[in-house]
């Protein structure tokens, strides 16, 4: 017996055998794209360079000159450019956040309504999402602003002996066409606040009142769930369950009592003063408008998603519930949108990172932004146009990725367990 | 739109910007007509007329430029910039030339790689409120809530003022002057601050102007020019001669009714004939024809008749020559000799 003839590699093989060619045409792809990458920077660096304009970041430490008026930090004009994109990329995430949260909770309930045997309340919906879907979400920011600063009355209408307007709810909240005034949380022994990262542009305070408020609800909320493990111990053990609500409502509401009325907790009350309005919490037209539009477009797509999913389980799983006796609300709750879930989140995630990259138009109704402050006024001011802009590119991208990263650990624990 | 548009002038200002470095004049001459840069919408600055027609004071000196290179003072193209996509605008050579109330400032200058080629309009900041308010001065606007249009040096001046006199504000970012008017009449601001100019120009398009009143206080110094891109040395010389020939030509008498006559031959006065091309070889010097000036102030008169028709005591604006009388009459609109 001969040994079968030895195959030797040859050049030529990278081209004419199909087991080598997919690789060959893989590596020359990637040299090509690479070199095309490499002359996209280089010249970009060169004509900056001829335009005498070097990349550097060293204006992020010169005073940004400018005043933000919604700052969740301390900030003056005084203060760096750092410090005012950062002050602008806690105003991104407010709004993602509070979008997110509200196109949630609008979008279930929509796409739940959606699928109403009530034929208004089904029409309704599907005109809502048809609308909202259709039109561009910038129409709908700008729309939302005109309507607040043209319909609401200025805060002129409230002042003098004959005003035309009163605050409402006991006179604690105003709502003119520049933001709505709600009281704020005043504590009168405050804890006072920890500051982060010393003087740095990154400086951040926290208020150790509302550690402290979070840490009670967090005690309260474990000892609740304590107290129910418990009771459901005793009647898995007994049969009988033991009487334990007004225990649970006790152990909810008294420690957070004691503690607000340890901290001298009242609410400070908006007062017309010179031109505006003094004291409370004011939420300006610019996040109102954007937060609704953001809000209800997204949720008009979330809807969509939410009905698709639903629809996605069987008629068998409602109709064998249904068997089993409960009731209608409680086969949505407990049966259908628990599978739903899983059809629902991985789209889901997609839209909060529309949500979250939408927020970018808040210049348009003078929201100032991290795209309003490093992307706009800090771009113009230091004439920087390619380092804020990427820049800016990568903090949407670490935004993104986060909500990526944590939405999809929520995917998996609500993914099928497959075995 | 606008933001594209900024996104595609920046792509473009990156891809492109070596290459717009140079000869602006070569381009302008082949592609026949100019691209000029001017405001989204300021009534006697820019603003385009009932018909589309762009007018205004700005416009004048773009006209003048497109007809002393050109020969034609409508082959302008206008392209609205706000105060945010002006530079980029420049840089990225979508625009030839900025005719949009830009104040010259150090950085700008430098930093930003511009050239500001002179002052056409000498202005500063102030404030506009309604009368109802009875405010009488800039330092009574404590917790006032203040419209300012984002990315220009007013914005700058604003939070400097009241840092420097200890009061507070709150100030709303807008985009155009436009938004800014709307926001203004619907009181969501007390108070409109930007360039004095700007105020006069707003206020003259209120349906009742009566009830709004510019406060005193004039808290910057802003010497508005046009502006080309650093680097074109040729086609700056070009713009401030033009700016500077219209300036001339009104201390010189020359106006838009007799040019004509005074440019059929040579006059006794011989700086009118050097301006005039009936003697000497200016336009030479600088790439054009001998009749450039000439042109130039035929387009839409000299220095003193466009500020008379656009934004003078008996236009709407009706603002005063003030400082940007000629120096002979006070004021600081002075054009170096044509020599």
């Amino acid at each position: 017996m001969t040994d079968p003839p030895r195959e030797s590699f040859r050049l030529s093989m990278l081209i004419y055998d199909t087991r080598y060619r997919s690789l060959t045409i893989q590596v020359v792809a990637l040299f090509a794209f690479m070199l095309l990458v490499a002359w996209i920077i280089s010249n970009t660096v060169q004509n900056l360079a001829s335009l005498g304009k070097e990349v550097e970041f060293g204006f992020f430490s010169e005073p940004a000159s400018y005043d933000i008026n919604q700052r969740l930090l301390d900030y003056t004009s005084r203060d760096t450019h750092l410090r005012a994109s950062f002050v602008g990329l806690l105003n991104t995430l407010v709004v993602a956040v509070l979008g997110c949260i509200t196109a949630t909770i609008v979008g279930v309930l929509v796409g739940v309504a959606r699928l109403s045997r009530n034929w208004l309340i089904a029409r309704i919906m599907t005109v809502y999402v048809e609308m909202f879907r259709n039109v561009p979400v910038l129409l709908w920011i700008v729309f939302a602003m005109a309507i607040l600063i043209e319909s609401l009355p200025s805060p002129r209408a409230f002042r003098g002996e004959n005003a035309t307007q009163s605050l409402i709810l006991n006179d604690s909240v105003a709502i003119t066409n520049r933001g709505v005034y709600v009281p704020e949380a005043l504590f009168s022994r405050s804890l006072g606040d920890v500051r982060l990262f010393g003087e740095s542009s990154l400086r951040f305070d926290v208020s150790l009142d509302l550690i402290a408020i979070i840490a009670v609800l967090a005690a309260s909320i474990f000892a609740f769930r304590r107290i129910r493990n418990w009771a459901e111990r005793v009647q898995n053990e007994t049969g009988n369950r033991p009487t334990t609500w007004y225990f649970q409502v006790a152990v909810l509401v008294v420690p957070i009592f004691v503690l607000l009325a340890a901290l001298g907790f009242h609410l400070g009350k908006p007062e017309l003063k010179g031109f505006n309005f003094a004291g409370g919490t004011h939420l300006r037209n610019s996040l109102i408008a954007l937060w609704i539009a953001l809000s209800l477009y997204t949720a008009a797509f979330i809807a969509e998603i939410v009905r698709g999913g639903i629809l996605a389980i069987s008629k068998g799983q409602t109709e064998a519930a249904g068997s089993l006796g409960l009731r209608p609300n409680r086969i949505m709750s407990l049966v259908i949108l628990p599978q739903a879930l899983r059809v629902i989140i991985p789209p889901l995630i997609s839209n909060y990172l529309n949500l979250t990259k939408n927020s970018s138009l808040a210049i348009a109704v003078g929201y100032l932004d991290i795209t309003g402050t490093l992307g706009g006024i800090t771009l113009n001011q230091t004439g920087r146009e390619l380092e804020c802009l990427l820049l800016l590119m990568l903090i949407y991208l670490c935004i993104s990725l986060t909500i990526s990263v944590f939405m999809n650990i929520y995917n998996k624990r609500v993914a099928l367990v497959e075995r | 739109m606008q933001k594209s548009v900024f996104y595609g002038a920046l792509a473009a200002a990156v891809v492109f910007g070596g290459a717009a470095g140079a000869a602006t004049l070569d381009d302008v001459k082949a592609r026949g007509n100019l691209n000029c840069g001017v405001s989204t919408g300021l009534v006697g600055f820019a603003s385009p007329d009932a018909s589309g027609n762009w007018e205004g004071f700005d416009v004048a000196v773009c006209r003048a430029v497109a007809a002393a290179v050109l020969g034609d003072p409508q082959a302008v193209e206008f392209i609205p910039t706000t105060g945010k996509t002006r530079f980029t605008a420049l840089a990225s050579g979508e625009v030839d030339m900025l005719a949009r109330n830009t104040t010259w400032t150090f950085s700008r200058d430098t930093d930003l790689k511009l050239d500001f080629i002179g002052v056409n309009y000498y202005d500063g900041q102030g404030f506009m409120v309604p009368k109802a308010l009875g405010v009488t001065s800039a330092k009574d606007l404590d917790g006032a809530t203040v419209c300012i249009q984002t990315g220009t040096t007013t914005e700058l001046n604003l939070a400097d003022f009241f840092r420097v006199n200890n009061i507070s504000y709150e100030p709303v970012p807008i985009e155009t002057n436009a938004e800014a008017q709307q926001q203004y009449l619907a009181e969501a601001c007390d108070v409109y601050t930007t360039d004095a100019s700007g105020l006069a120009a707003t206020r003259a398009s209120f349906e009742s102007p009566g009830d709004h009143v510019i406060l005193p206080e004039i808290i910057s110094k802003e010497p508005l020019g046009p502006v080309v891109r650093h680097g074109d040395n040729e086609w700056g010389d070009i713009v401030r001669w033009t700016l500077n020939a219209l300036i001339s030509a009104e201390e010189l008498g020359i106006t838009s009714a007799n040019v004509g006559e005074l440019s059929s031959g040579p006059t006794n006065n011989p700086e009118i004939n050097r301006l005039l091309g009936t003697e000497g070889t200016l336009g030479d010097m600088i790439g054009l024809d001998s009749e450039w000036a000439q042109r130039a102030i035929m387009a839409e008169g000299n220095y003193g008749e466009i500020f008379e028709t656009n934004i003078g005591e008996n236009t709407p604006v009706g603002l005063a020559r003030g400082l940007n009388a000629q120096y002979t009459e006070g004021g600081l609109i002075y054009s170096p000799p044509f020599r």
